[in-house]
């Protein structure tokens, strides 16, 4: 049952809450130890949430648009006297106080939450391989990673461990493993889903989105997370998207430039199964009535490099908190700042070190111009490269990942290859616009390849009329 | 210490003033912004810098810096908050949320009573810490068995005024944090209190010789909680750094602590081990733009200021702006113009505002001050008694007229008084001798002394002045 589904067949009492909530355990029990998508399933929360579900219904209310529907939740999202992790042993036994905004939107809208997912420690990294309780698998085949950092809420989606999920992009921590995985995933507008409560890495790039099965199951988890908060000065003063019209509108008439650079250009490393895939999408798209062609954004082939200065300056401060004094362990020491050095040093893994360390460099006296200051003005060139491109062009298409999943253990060693990963996805950090990642054609090693499609900034309709075709055309030729 | 140690020096001063702004909360979220309370009550999860939590501006801080900007000429403007970035157990976040190279005021100036005027570099906008207090070993950090974080100051919101290097001595800097507070105050921008805290100063100085352009090196003296304590800690920081310079030695930028107790400045930390502060925007919060329509709206509700007031209760009672300063900081320029107003005469009502009224006006109101003022002024009351009145106004409030009568205060008849002097005259003749031919000097000390006796004969109910007029009357004929 797709997750749209199920709401009316709990309202229709064709099934209830409890019924659909047992279903999804047991495929938990039977396949989480080999996969490990959860650092924590809420079994008895969920129950609890599922027959509240079940008892509003039998007196004819409703609960809302996600009745009953598990969802996962990235383990980097706080849930009120749940454990939040971050996957990080320097979050361990800290229950927040709190609910992010979007838990309580889940649970208004009549979600039933039944974990928190794995993920790279404080989602730096690209294979969730970086955690400090262990990697997660990919559930299409378990020798390789389900991509990162929001694998664990990819693969519980993949496995059917929940028919939705949330993660968080910061570079690409959404759509990558979603292409790894075989699923949906996307990243919304900056702004479009309110930050409160998600634990910042990298606070002008994080997003949270929706990880689905559908493109329509995905629109809808993104309509009930997205809308106005004022809890996130950052959050855009907008209602809630409706995308229902958006998933049968067709592309005919759009026009899409397929961004060169990332699609076999300038950047090397795109293997030929995606760029085969992505020739595939573009004589679907171009069958469906849509205009497709090639065009330049030029300074993606920069992205990476801006973003490796951005993202790593703003983490550094943003991870300065976790010192010991208020939560999360403590190392004693003799002195506070002896404490406050020895829990950062037990408390956080090498990846999350790194880019501290990388962060405090770029932001030190003397070279902020050099490299903060110059990332600044890159990330504004590609913003006006993505305006002048947006001007011709209805939205914009490029492969979402290099690559199908990679075995486990492959790039641990080599952090530069495994940065690569997000080469397709990080532009749209950097501009703030939002992207998806809709799974179309397989690689010869059998495992799925993901297509991004690209939008301006608050144009998700257009981004999921797109999205729609793609899947109904991947699903038309398996 | 003399002046005349730094004789041939020039000390240059500047201060950076930090108020607490009179909010009901946070800069930052709906935590309280309160004095005091149980420790860690007035918090929330941004003001604890919780993972996940996120700041959003209070409105009513943005108007209050505002305030603050325009009653110190300031240009308002567009204005980007800052991460200043660094590891203190008082601080949620690591982090302090501040203004960097775009404050939200820029470029003004205040004046001092006398009628200098002080440049004001910026006043911006940020958050106040946590406090930490230090259990065993003396109270002191590295000597402490362990220390506690009280988090309810943690947010609270802070003005920052920078002032310009514009003052040359402890006296003025104390005339310019006075003014400011007044100013503060004036506004409802904060209560100014320096004892609690809602006000602190650091105090940049620097010495250079005499009609020399060229500033010296400067030290920030920190930990100063009181006018006192500011006006000492200059005068010993110059005089510490002339000595340095007259040995031959060169003064080291630093960042010095005020001690209160020793009366020293001591090193707190070089110019080597100065922070690192690794500002950049806060991503978290979008750039402050306040319309021009908002700020003309709290110009116009902008309450008069200390400046004008001292002119315009200078003009009613007519004297220099610069002889009011003490009423208008005591917040009695109103009493003071409105009992003008009703009649009373200008300088007993500031005589008596000035030095009658330490502790406020009490039960006192404005038309029965008058009155009294009127009885003082007609002769129905000596000075001493109009006094006594008063301080029973000020206590249970009243008539004047009833309550002198129910002291039995009648003023004397002049030729009783005359008949009175007389007799004083004939029983002390050397006094008046030395009264009638001393000098001016000794004029004074003797009528001192006639008066004295007719008020002891009289048990203070003759007017003083008018027993100097019988006095200098007869001294004259």
């Amino acid at each position: 049952m797709n997750a749209r589904e199920i709401p009316s067949a709990i309202r229709n009492g064709e099934t209830t809450a409890k019924e659909v909530l047992e279903t999804h355990l047991e495929a938990i029990q039977n396949r989480e130890e080999e996969i490990h998508a959860f650092n924590l399933v809420m079994e008895e929360e969920a129950r609890n949430e599922a027959e509240r579900i079940d008892a509003l219904t039998a007196k004819g209310e409703d609960p809302g648009p996600l009745t009953g529907i598990p969802v996962a939740i990235k383990d980097n999202i706080c849930t009120q006297g749940v454990p939040t992790t971050c996957s990080s042993k320097i979050l361990d036994g800290w229950r927040p106080p709190y609910d992010a905004t979007i838990i309580e939107r889940l649970r208004d809208a009549g979600a039933v939450i039944v974990g928190k997912t794995n993920l790279d420690e404080f989602a730096m990294g690209a294979s969730t391989e970086n955690s400090a309780f262990g990697p997660t698998r990919n559930p299409l085949d378990t020798t390789r990673v389900p991509g990162g950092s929001s694998g664990g809420s990819a693969a519980a989606v993949a496995a059917g461990f929940a028919p939705l999920a949330i993660g968080s992009d910061t570079g690409g921590s959404i759509r990558q493993p979603a292409a790894l995985c075989g699923v949906v995933g996307v990243k919304p507008t900056y702004g479009r889903v309110s930050r409160y409560g998600l634990v910042a890495f990298a606070s002008s790039l994080d997003q949270i989105g929706p990880f689905a099965e559908t493109v329509a199951d995905a629109a809808l988890l993104l309509e009930v997370i997205s809308g106005h908060d004022p809890l996130d000065t950052t959050s855009i003063p907008e209602p809630s998207l409706d995308l229902s019209t958006a998933l049968t509108q067709g592309v005919e008439g759009l026009r899409i430039g397929v961004i060169d650079e990332l699609s076999g250009g300038a950047i090397e490393g795109i293997s030929d199964d995606v760029l085969g895939c992505l020739e595939e999408a573009v004589q679907a798209l171009t069958s469906a009535g849509a205009i497709v062609e090639r065009t330049s954004v030029p300074s993606t082939v920069y992205g990476l490099s801006a973003y490796y200065v951005i993202a790593p300056a703003e983490a550094s401060s943003n991870l300065a908190r976790y010192d010991g004094v208020r939560f999360g362990p403590r190392v004693d020491a003799k002195t506070t700042s002896e404490m406050m050095v020895a829990t950062r040093t037990a408390g956080f893994g090498d990846e999350v070190k790194r880019r501290i360390m990388l962060g405090t460099y770029a932001l030190s006296a003397g070279y902020y111009d050099a490299y903060y200051g110059k990332s600044q003005k890159v990330r504004t060139l590609i913003m006006n490269d993505f305006a002048s491109a947006y001007k011709k062009y209805d939205l914009l298409l490029s492969p979402t990942a290099p690559t199908t999943a990679f075995p486990l253990g492959d790039k641990t060693e080599d952090p530069l290859q495994m940065y690569l990963q997000d080469i397709c996805t990080i532009s749209s950090n950097l501009a703030g616009h939002p992207a998806m990642s809709v799974p179309f054609g397989k690689g010869t090693d059998g495992l799925p390849v993901g297509i991004q499609v690209l939008a301006s900034a608050m144009d998700e309709h257009t981004m999921f009329r797109a999205g729609a075709i793609l899947e109904a055309s991947n699903q038309g030729k398996s | 210490m003399t002046d005349d140690i730094l004789d041939g020096w020039e000390t240059v001063i500047g201060l950076e003033v930090h108020a607490e702004l009179a909010t009901n909360t946070k800069l930052f979220s709906s935590a309280r912004n309160v004095f005091g309370g149980e420790p860690n009550t007035n918090i929330d999860p941004v003001s604890l810098g919780l993972p996940g939590s996120l700041p959003v501006l209070n409105k009513k801080a943005v108007e209050l810096a505002i305030r603050v900007g325009l009653a110190l000429n300031c240009r308002v403007q567009r204005s980007v908050f800052a991460r200043k970035n660094y590891f203190y157990p008082d601080m949620p976040k690591a982090y302090q949320i501040s203004q960097f190279d775009l404050p939200i005021n820029e470029g003004g100036w205040l004046e001092l009573p006398d009628g200098r005027q002080i440049g004001i570099e910026r006043a911006h906008l940020e958050e106040d810490t946590g406090k930490s207090s230090h259990v065993g070993g003396g109270g002191r950090i590295h000597e402490a068995d362990y220390s506690l974080v009280d988090y309810n100051r943690a947010g609270v919101p802070l003005i920052e005024i920078v002032g310009a290097p514009d003052l040359r001595s402890a006296d003025a800097a104390r005339e310019y944090v006075s003014e400011l507070r007044s100013i503060l105050v004036a506004i409802g921008a904060s209560d100014g209190k320096m004892e609690e805290g809602s006000m602190r100063v650091d105090c940049n100085v620097s010495v250079r010789p005499q009609g020399n352009e060229e500033f010296g090196t400067r030290c920030e003296v920190k930990n100063i909680n009181s006018l006192r304590s500011l006006g000492r800690a200059i005068e010993y920081e110059a005089r510490r750094q002339v000595d340095i310079i007259t040995s031959g030695q060169k003064v080291e930028q630093q960042t010095r602590h005020w001690d209160e107790a020793d009366g020293r400045t001591h090193t707190l930390r070089s110019k080597e081990e100065a922070f690192d502060y690794r500002y950049f925007s806060e991503p978290d919060l979008v750039p402050l733009d306040p319309s021009p329509e908002w700020i003309a709206e709290i110009q116009e509700s902008q309450p008069p200021l200390p400046r004008q007031r001292r002119i315009d209760l200078a003009k009613a009672a007519e004297i220099e702006p610069r002889d009011v300063a003490l009423i208008v900081q005591k917040d009695l320029d109103g009493f003071a113009l409105s009992a003008i107003e009703k009649g009373a005469d200008a300088s007993r009502v500031l005589v008596h505002l000035a030095n009658n009224l330490a502790d406020g006006v009490g039960h006192l109101t404005e038309d029965a001050f008058a009155a009294l003022i009127r009885l003082e002024t007609n002769g129905d009351l000596s000075a001493t008694q109009a006094k006594t009145v008063l301080a029973d106004l000020v206590d249970k409030g009243g008539d004047p007229t009833q309550i002198a009568a129910d002291h039995g205060f009648e003023t004397m008849d002049t030729s009783e008084l005359d008949a009175l002097i007389e007799g004083i005259i004939t029983e002390h003749p050397d006094d008046w001798t030395a009264f009638v031919q001393g000098d001016a000097e000794e004029r004074k000390k003797k009528s001192g002394f006639f008066v004295g006796q007719v008020m002891k004969m009289t048990k203070g109910q003759a007017d003083g002045k008018v027993v100097n007029d019988i006095l200098l009357h007869r001294a004259e004929n």
